[in-house]
């Protein structure tokens, strides 16, 4: 076991360096670092200039030695002005080194956010704290409501309930989020004014239901019918079984089959569905964060992407690269204690 | 100036009768269906069942909407006129040209004929992104689940790679107008005077697997019986090529095949995003069905590993994988509304789905109705193709 989780954690290192290395060299195209010195120019600058200003602030070395400064495995030169000659921080709205230092991701320092004009990491977060509330109540809300769908409709398969609901659980994972988003909004906010269409006020005054109830059911009912589907499917297997057949000649009653006997083994599936979810979440994320403009991580992802922020898009990345892998082996090692069957070699 | 409003019985009849066309086809193509479902295999099957029956009719109509599209929109997508700003559904068109049946959305353009003309972007790019990404997927899941080992590993941690890219971050990286750009400044353009861009060079990989995988398809099939042969292997590397020239480069010697930089771009990360799920997929049921007895007994006859691969392995694993290009159009759908509605690739007056949600959804304080005809849109044919992939499950495991 413990081997299993030491290679894992190994290829999961390799895999974050390797996609690092891939946003890094995304966002570091050309267009994208001459669209950012006009930017810190003031959009007046010549091509002289452009050029100029990236040779001071460093983006005229060569890739790997950048890529190494912001890992913070290489020292990094401070930024020179160009005028003075003395060191000075490359942004002027936040403290840069001034000598010659290791400062990178790994001492925590993730750069500068050019769009909201701070240091990434007071940036991020709060936005992370925030999405996490989010995402709390989406799981919160779509684990109880898809396990109880997905159970009562496996455990008698074919009758008129399980009919039902699968055709729910289908509605509900054609309805990608951003379409729910607006029929809810429709529905809730502009014809019934039960709640309200925005979540931008739920970073300021706190959530409410009122301004909170919209973003979390987007968030949870396209997770619904997923969920709920891979628990019917679980449910279905487990109740075919010999020894539910086995309990039920024993003479308990239906009820106590299904929650004692059927349950737990049915919980498997399900748990690891939850589990990968997370990266589509994430995605889910961007959107409802986007549409009921709440300050969250997709937000300032959306942000970063739209406006070319290049250190606050490599931060969300990697948060984002980390989350994902996680997720993954925290599903695989959870999948092996749940069922005795499976051994790690 | 009061503009005259047609009532919502008047509106749903010349709704209705808008999709004539659709109407007959839909009504030819059922007719023929059912009378001949019992020679039509699984596909008769479907309409067995009201969910397969459903499914069918809604792919259905989706489909010819997008082949009538001019017939069935009495506008003109882009067309604006300024009268009609925000108009509410039913209002007439002021020169009595017609009328604006779901009216108008805020920059005066017909919100039907904008749903109806967003199908064929739908059309145009889900099924073949789809089959791109299932042949991709396919290509390389089967050596992986095949080999096994080292094959599988490296194969798997690249895939793993994509896997762990959120979808939409892989979006902005890969469909902004910035990384469309061609760049002259480098090996290969120096050599041959053709533009590179971090798309094209996705393309030209994404498009080479087909090619090759339908080389090694005759190559170990045909091999001895050279007058199909060379037949075979020809014509793949002629239309093979020209639809390369065409795609790709935007160098068609006919002049027929031209796609346009964004939509290459969106086909990229459309194909990129979906594959690996295609992979994972293909790899499992490889394994599963490398250990029936056929496959041993056709690695005793002495057959080549990819003969086994795509003639014995493939036709058998072909029920998951119907059901899974069924959901997965759907899914593509989703993406491409995703795409549209963070305003990536698609140009800003493209009357897509997703754009179309979007430029809805900021405005649902001051009107509602142009956001929802393109929401339904997508989400019943989505739907549609979610309740035909339901059906095909149910009835593949019938046998």
């Amino acid at each position: 076991m413990h081997s299993f989780i030491l290679r894992r954690l190994g290829v999961m290192a390799l895999t974050m360096v390797s996609l690092t290395l891939i946003v890094f060299y995304m966002v570091n195209l050309e267009p994208n670092l001459k669209k950012l010195a006009l930017n810190q120019t003031n959009n007046r600058a010549s091509a002289v200039d452009v050029e100029h200003w990236l040779q001071a602030n460093g983006y005229r070395e060569p890739f790997f030695k950048r890529y190494a400064e912001w890992v913070g495995v290489w020292p990094k030169d401070p930024s020179v002005d160009p005028t003075t000659g003395k060191p000075a921080p490359k942004f002027g709205f936040c403290s840069g080194p001034t000598t010659r230092q290791v400062s990178g991701v790994l001492q925590g320092d993730f750069g500068c956010s050019t769009k909201f004009r701070t240091a990434v990491s007071a940036k991020i977060l709060p936005a992370l704290a925030a999405t996490s509330k989010l995402m709390f109540w989406a799981l919160a809300t779509v684990i109880p409501i898809s396990l109880l769908m997905g159970i009562l409709a496996g455990m008698r398969e074919g009758t008129p309930t399980d009919r039902t609901l699968s055709v729910l659980s289908i509605v509900t994972t054609a309805t990608p989020e951003y379409v729910s988003g607006v029929i809810f909004t429709v529905i809730f906010a502009s014809w019934l004014g039960w709640l309200n269409g925005s979540a931008a006020s739920a970073t300021g005054q706190g959530l409410t239901f009122y301004n909170f109830a919209l973003p979390v059911m987007t968030m949870a009912i396209a997770d619904i019918g997923y969920i709920a589907r891979m628990t019917r499917a679980s449910m279905v297997e487990v109740m075919t079984q010999q020894y539910i057949r086995t309990a039920r000649l024993k003479g308990l009653s239906f009820p106590r089959v299904v929650l004692k006997h059927a349950l737990r083994n049915a919980l498997i599936t399900p748990f690891t569905v939850i589990m990968l979810q997370f990266p589509w979440l994430l995605t889910g994320v961007v959107v409802v964060e986007t549409m009921f403009r709440y300050q969250g991580f997709g937000f300032i992802l959306n942000e970063a992407a739209a406006n070319n922020d290049i250190d606050l898009l490599l931060g969300c990345s990697l948060v984002s690269v980390v989350v994902v892998l996680l997720t993954q082996l925290i599903s695989d090692i959870g999948y092996v204690y749940l069922n005795p069957r499976i051994r790690v070699q | 100036m009061q503009l005259e409003i047609i009532g919502w019985f008047n509106i749903a009849v010349a709704v209705l009768g808008r999709f004539w066309s659709v109407w007959i086809t839909m009504a030819v193509w059922l007719a023929f269906s059912i009378r001949f479902r019992k020679h039509l295999g699984l596909y008769g099957d479907l309409f067995r069942t009201g969910v397969g029956l459903s499914g069918v009719v809604i792919c259905l109509f989706w489909l010819s909407t997008a082949i009538f599209a001019p017939i069935v929109a009495p506008f003109d997508p882009i067309s604006q006129i300024a009268a009609l700003k925000g108009a509410l559904p039913g209002t007439i068109v002021p020169d009595g040209s017609g009328v604006y049946y779901f009216g108008g959305d805020t920059l005066a353009r017909d919100v039907f004929s904008r749903m109806v003309y967003g199908s064929r972007i739908v059309m145009s790019i889900a099924p073949s992104a789809t089959a791109f990404a299932l042949i991709a997927g396919i290509g390389l899941g089967l050596p992986a689940g095949y080999y096994g080992g080292r094959v599988d590993s490296v194969l798997s941690f690249f895939v793993n790679l994509l896997l762990a890219f959120p979808v939409i971050l892989l979006f902005y990286l890969l469909v902004t107008p910035d990384v469309r750009e061609l760049s002259f400044d480098n090996w290969f353009s120096e050599a041959t005077g053709i533009g590179v861009s971090i798309s094209r060079s996705f393309a030209a990989v994404i498009f080479l697997i087909p090619i090759v995988f339908f080389l090694t398809l005759f190559h170990t099939r045909y091999k001895s019986r050279p007058e199909r042969y060379y037949l075979l292997i020809g014509a793949t590397i002629l239309i093979g090529a020209w639809i390369y020239a065409g795609v790709i480069f935007d160098a068609d010697p006919v002049g027929v095949m031209h796609v346009s930089a964004n939509y290459l771009n969106i086909f990229v990360g459309v194909v990129l995003g979906s594959s690996p799920s295609v992979f994972r997929i293909v790899r499992g049921l490889v394994m599963d069905i490398k250990t029936r007895d056929y496959i041993a007994a056709a690695q005793t006859r002495g057959e080549s590993a990819w003969y086994i691969m795509i003639w014995e392995i493939l036709p058998n694993a072909r029920g998951p994988l119907i059901v899974d290009a069924c959901l997965r159009v759907g899914y593509t759908t989703i993406l491409l509304g995703t795409l549209g509605y963070f305003g990536l690739g698609v140009p800003p007056d493209s009357p897509d789905w997703g754009t179309a949600i979007k430029d809805a959804s900021r405005l649902l304080r001051a009107y509602i109705h142009p956001a929802l005809p393109p929401a339904i849109a997508l989400m019943s044919f989505v739907l549609g193709l979610n309740l035909l992939a339901d059906a095909l499950r149910e009835e593949s495991l019938k046998d």
